[in-house]
């Protein structure tokens, strides 16, 4: 009995529960609806794990959600909703394609450079809200919506630019090659590369046929970075005491104000380099005129709960919800039920993940049942 | 020029209406103390609903009212869990707006063979009734009959939190719910009830999409309004009267993209659309200022907690 009072106290608990009965629920769903719960999971994790290939895509979608889950968690844990993720995230695309489009430089220059435009580009969105919001309290949600709007014609209008427009389709001209970040663009496609590669079938599979790039050790390096700067500096312990009481970190001499900007700035950096990122590691290296959002932030913001807010859960989160949507087509294309199932599930782990804080209530009851058997 | 006057004015109120359910649906919510981001979701929801309902039964005013029920159905999971179990309330709300679209969708493809939209069905009727004014210039303003619903909505709502005992009570819990509670309140049941009617006008904002500006509920029939609701409710300062007028600028605005849209105007169509958020920020920071919520919005009420 301690030892489950034990496990049900750490953190992960509520995250590996929530998870769990997610997909008890899915398999609820998908029988009341008439299909085989066991055989639609099966094709599920098939589709996500199955082939080099499709775990190699599930790495790659789950480059930019791990920074902007990323992103939300930091913000939240300073006291911030930031909501404006996703706008956050089109503004890196939009500077990282700009930059990369202008210049070319060799790619030891060029991509850090292009990478930074974006980052830049994400930071200033996140500090307009800040900045809003210390300087005239403004709510961050209303104008981080706003954001989101703005960033999405932003990126409509730079589409249709001259400069930039691409004749005949809906899209820019792609960055220059010397700014991708794939592993070994030019080789893996080369005579001698797909050779040497032709031995190895699973090697081949993963480098030829997906986008497979260097997006996923910075995100996972981000990631780290943020929960040490947390955990272990002053300035993360300033904004974690500005999270959890306004009145008495300004009680305590912090500049609260000052604070805000700092996160909602850092917080859309790590926006704006998953969109960068996105622009450099994928195909087709540009952007497009979007109808709608392509939910690479607000998907940050379900991996960010997902998560726990904690900003090392969410390379495991994003993982997974990048695991899940990759391999829920599959339930599709094998068992004919609606892909849908996935949001589902998706949707009532993070339900859960809102009730997180009844584990450690069960944890206590169990333990004051066990005592009460002692004393008997 | 008085018959574009007119059309803009048709149409502003045409895309405001479902925000301004959208937005009433969170000033009840919030005024109660419970944050709901789910605003979104539960629109998808009602828009599905009420498409397919209409679809089936042919008949729009029954779904209508059935997407008020979809609305406040998936509204209990919100209620549930922000105020029974006190969980966090946007963590919950995020997760209504994943939730809930997936069951429309699921639900969607379910009863219509794979497809992620139902067909066409019938629409509530225009207010003047079909065609009624048709040939003078005044035929733009007979518009949809949920823009008179939305009005009265927002109508009721004011009058409900502002001159009745009821709206006292939802004020006070949204406020201060300790002292509430010393007063014989029920605080819980109080907000219950408000996040109930809440999700019922979403429903019936998504349903104001699918039955009267669009005929059938696909994937983008709702796509962001509920947050535009969102940030109306917070440009309104949390007041129905404030909510409303904050609609009919975003409503304004979108029907200035439409109307200015086909003209020789020199300004690229992309920085019209984006226009209303500039607009909407600009007014914040000059006229509206600090926002003032409801003070225990967004904060469980644990009994005895101070």
């Amino acid at each position: 009995m301690k030892t489950i009072v034990k496990l049900l106290r750490k953190p992960i608990a509520a995250s590996i529960l929530a998870i769990v009965v997610g997909f008890i629920i899915a398999a609820i769903v998908l029988a009341a609806a008439g299909y085989a719960p066991g055989p639609s999971f099966a094709a599920m994790f098939n589709g996500m794990i199955g082939r080099p290939k499709y775990i190699s895509n599930v790495i790659i979608k789950a480059t930019p959600i791990i920074l902007t889950g990323t992103a939300v968690a930091f913000a939240f844990k300073t006291g911030l909703f930031n909501i404006g993720a996703e706008g956050q995230y089109i503004l890196g695309t939009i500077c990282a394609v700009i930059v990369g489009v202008t210049f070319n430089l060799p790619p030891l220059l060029q991509i850090p450079l292009v990478i930074l435009a974006g980052t830049l580009g994400g930071a200033l969105g996140g500090a307009a809200v800040g900045w809003l919001k210390a300087r005239f309290g403004i709510n961050e949600v209303i104008t981080s919506i706003m954001f989101n709007w703005i960033s999405l014609y932003l990126c409509n209008f730079v589409v249709n630019t001259q400069t930039f427009h691409q004749p005949e389709s809906t899209s820019t001209f792609p960055v220059n090659p010397s700014s991708y970040t794939m592993i070994l663009p030019q080789w893996k496609l080369s005579e001698e590369g797909l050779n040497a590669l032709s031995g190895t079938p699973w090697l081949y599979e993963v480098l030829v046929k997906t986008d497979v790039n260097i997006g996923i050790l910075i995100a996972v390096a981000a990631a780290i970075l943020i929960a040490v700067l947390l955990k272990r500096t002053k300035i993360g312990y300033e904004m974690r005491a500005v999270g959890l009481n306004r009145e008495a970190a300004q009680f305590a001499g912090i500049n609260v104000n000052r604070n805000i900007v700092t996160c909602m700035l850092i917080s859309g950096a790590l926006c704006g380099l998953a969109g960068a990122l996105s622009v450099t590691g994928l195909e087709p290296h540009n952007i497009s005129t979007l109808a709608a959002f392509e939910n690479n932030g607000f998907n940050g913001l379900s991996v960010a709960f997902i998560a726990g807010s904690s900003p090392i859960g969410c390379i495991f989160a994003g993982l997974l919800f990048s695991g899940l949507i990759y391999g829920g087509q599959s339930v599709q294309q094998v068992m004919g039920a609606p892909s849908d199932i996935i949001n589902i599930m998706i949707g009532t782990i993070v339900f859960l993940m809102a009730l997180s804080q009844i584990v450690p209530m069960i944890a206590d009851r169990l333990e004051r049942k066990s005592k009460g058997a002692e004393n008997a | 020029m008085l018959n574009s006057l007119l059309l803009l004015i048709g149409i502003t109120l045409m895309y405001s209406t479902p925000l301004v359910f959208g937005s009433l649906s969170g000033v009840i919510s919030e005024r109660s103390g419970v944050v709901n981001i789910g605003i979104e979701g539960m629109m998808v929801v009602g828009a599905f609903t009420a498409s397919a309902v209409s679809y089936f039964t042919g008949n729009p005013w029954l779904g209508f009212l059935m997407a008020g029920i979809a609305g406040a159905a998936i509204a209990l999971l919100h209620a549930g869990a922000s105020v029974t179990f006190h969980a966090d309330q946007t963590v919950s709300g995020v997760a209504i707006n994943l939730l809930a679209p997936g069951i429309a969708l699921f639900f969607c493809r379910r009863l219509f063979d794979n497809a992620a939209m139902t067909p066409v069905c019938t629409t509530l009727p225009k207010l003047f009734g079909e065609g009624a004014l048709n040939g003078t210039p005044y035929a733009s303003l007979n518009v949809d009959v949920t823009v008179a619903l939305g009005f009265a909505a927002a109508l009721i709502m004011w009058f409900v939190l502002y001159k009745t005992k009821w709206g006292l009570r939802i004020r006070a819990v949204g406020e201060h719910p300790a002292a509430a509670d010393t007063l014989g309140i029920n605080v819980e049941r109080t907000r219950f009830i408000c996040v109930l009617i809440s999700g019922m006008l979403a429903g019936f904002g998504g349903a104001s999409v699918t039955l009267a500006i669009v005929s059938q509920f696909t994937q983008t029939a709702i796509s962001g309004q509920g947050f535009i609701a969102l940030a109306a409710v917070i440009f309104g300062k949390w007041k129905p009267h404030g909510a409303y007028g904050a609609c009919l600028l975003f409503g304004l605005a979108q029907a200035l993209t439409v109307v200015l849209g086909g003209g020789s105007i020199a300004i690229p169509s992309q920085l019209m659309a984006m226009l209303p958020y500039v607009l909407t920020i600009i007014v914040l920071v000059l006229f509206v200022g600090r926002s003032a919520a409801p003070k225990a919005d967004g904060v469980p009420y644990l009994k005895g907690s101070r």
